[in-house]
């Protein structure tokens, strides 16, 4: 049906790029994640007030252009003389990143945990860790968890300004077989196709759970 | 015993308890009563040192709440409490919710804290809803879940604050009846109320509290039937 010049190494090609997509993500979701918990705690502990550096930080990551930090971030890596590989750096960019979206999803979740329950909860004699483990942290995921797969849907897709930083991901690679076959639309179908089959089982993994959590 | 002396507790500009007095021994039911922002809660709240106190002193069995030394995770396993709200843990089931606190404060093992909470819900007729959400369940249904989770700890003292106030006039009779079987077991209770009948039922003795003073302590029998200050009597007037 089609009349195409890509080869099956092409298409090997374009799976090692999905493969770095994945890998960039998953990195950055899993200490974007973890940060964000901890920061989101942090905040939710501290208050309004003494929370106001962490929030001022966190803020300069969620407004400045991803673009732009991760070539910040590029330059200031490379002035530290870290010697950090294009993977390193990206993956900790988008990571702080994550933290900064995450931190507020987290803190929301805390705070939707109402105060009287947590009263319940330690009135019977559980510390503040058993309050969180046991209380809070089950009811807040359970509210952030929308928010939170947006996020990462978000970063895997935000995950392909790292081709600036030299990353073969899914997008260059698509990027380099277009310049080389001149097929835009056929390789951007495959490329979307290809983003699409990532992103769908953990937006179904979302709803799933959200449905199982409903019976409450 | 629970020995409340001279205790003072603001909230910024605000006193809201000015110095109470008072001793509940064990076995007693104490019902408290008053209008609304007297201060009835945040006494209750002192007294299992969920609030810190400004000035006094406030001793439970010996140990004083609100020393330094004390552990409250420790001290709170003895005093039961039920609020206003339901306070559900909602994403567990009415037997986890009750057996949560045994296993993980307690250190109880499964077994022993299920046996304990299928006794407990029960004793408060919940025997068939074991599996149940909180969801699923009135509101009624839910304040004596939260009844059998305060007594699965084997608490000596059992403090309620309006546990009927937010529940449908039709539910509150399930809920009285709860505590007062309660008091007829002998369980040392500080219920605060504006179930002034079922006050007057159940009470070895009714306090009444006004702006953060205790202004009137008596058996019911004489606080309702004779009481002496101005205030209360307004009160007593008003909600008749
Ligand atoms: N955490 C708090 N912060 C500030 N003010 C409070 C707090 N808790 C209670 N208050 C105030 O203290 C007063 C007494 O409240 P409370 O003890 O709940 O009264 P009651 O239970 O008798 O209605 C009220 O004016 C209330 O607004
Ligand atoms: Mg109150």
């Amino acid at each position: 049906m089609f009349d195409t010049a890509l080869t099956l190494a092409d298409l090997g090609f374009l799976a090692q790029g999905a493969l770095m997509t994945l890998a960039v993500t998953a990195v950055s979701v899993i200490a974007g994640t973890l940060l964000g918990v901890i920061f989101g705690v942090l905040r939710n502990q501290l208050g309004t007030y003494w929370s106001l550096p962490i929030t001022f930080l966190l803020d300069i990551f969620r407004s400045v252009p991803l673009l732009i930090q991760l070539v910040l971030g590029n330059a200031a890596q490379s002035i530290l003389k870290l010697g950090w590989a294009p993977f390193t750096t990206s993956c900790v960019v988008l990571s702080l990143y994550t933290a900064a979206y995450c931190t507020e999803i987290v803190r929301g979740g805390i705070s939707a945990v109402p105060t009287t329950t947590r009263r319940a909860a330690r009135s019977l004699g559980m510390t503040w860790w058993q309050d969180m483990r046991y209380i809070v942290a089950p009811l807040a995921t359970r509210v952030s968890l929308p928010a939170w797969i947006g996020l990462t849907l978000g970063v895997m897709k935000d995950s392909a300004l790292v081709l600036w930083l030299g990353l073969i991901e899914l997008l260059r690679a698509s990027q380099i077989l277009v310049t080389r076959l001149q097929e835009p639309l056929f390789i951007l179908l495959i490329c979307g196709a290809i983003y699409f089959i990532i992103s769908f089982p953990i937006a179904r993994l979302g709803g799933y759970l959200e449905r199982r959590w409903s019976n409450d | 015993m629970i020995e409340i002396e001279n205790v003072r507790k603001s909230f910024g500009q605000l006193e809201v308890l000015k110095g109470i007095n008072l001793t509940v021994q064990k076995g007693e039911v104490l019902t408290i009563i008053g209008g609304s922002g007297s201060g009835k809660s945040t006494l209750l709240t002192c007294i299992n040192g969920l609030e810190t106190i400004d000035a006094g002193r406030i001793v439970v069995d010996g140990t004083d709440v609100h020393a330094k030394a004390t552990d409250l995770n420790k001290l709170r396993r003895k005093l039961g409490i039920v609020f206003q709200q339901f306070n559900a843990f909602p994403h567990l089931t009415v037997l986890e919710n009750v057996m949560l606190a045994p296993v993980k404060v307690l250190g109880q093992s499964k077994a022993e804290a299920e046996a304990m909470a299928v006794k407990q819900l029960t004793h408060v007729g919940l025997g068939d809803k074991l599996k149940v959400y909180p969801s699923r369940m009135s509101g009624g249904q839910q304040q004596r879940m939260a009844i059998a989770r305060a007594l699965a700890m084997s608490p000596a003292y059992m403090l309620f604050d309006e546990v009927t106030s937010a529940l449908d006039p039709q539910l509150v009779g399930e809920v009285l009846d709860t505590l007062r079987m309660l008091a007829s077991e002998g369980m040392t209770m500080i219920c605060v109320t504006h179930e002034m009948k079922f006050a007057r039922e159940v009470s070895d003795r009714v306090a009444f509290f006004h702006k953060g003073v205790m202004a009137e302590i008596a058996p019911p029998e004489e606080l309702f039937g004779a009481p002496k200050n101005p205030e209360l009597q307004t009160f007593l007037a008003a909600t008749h």
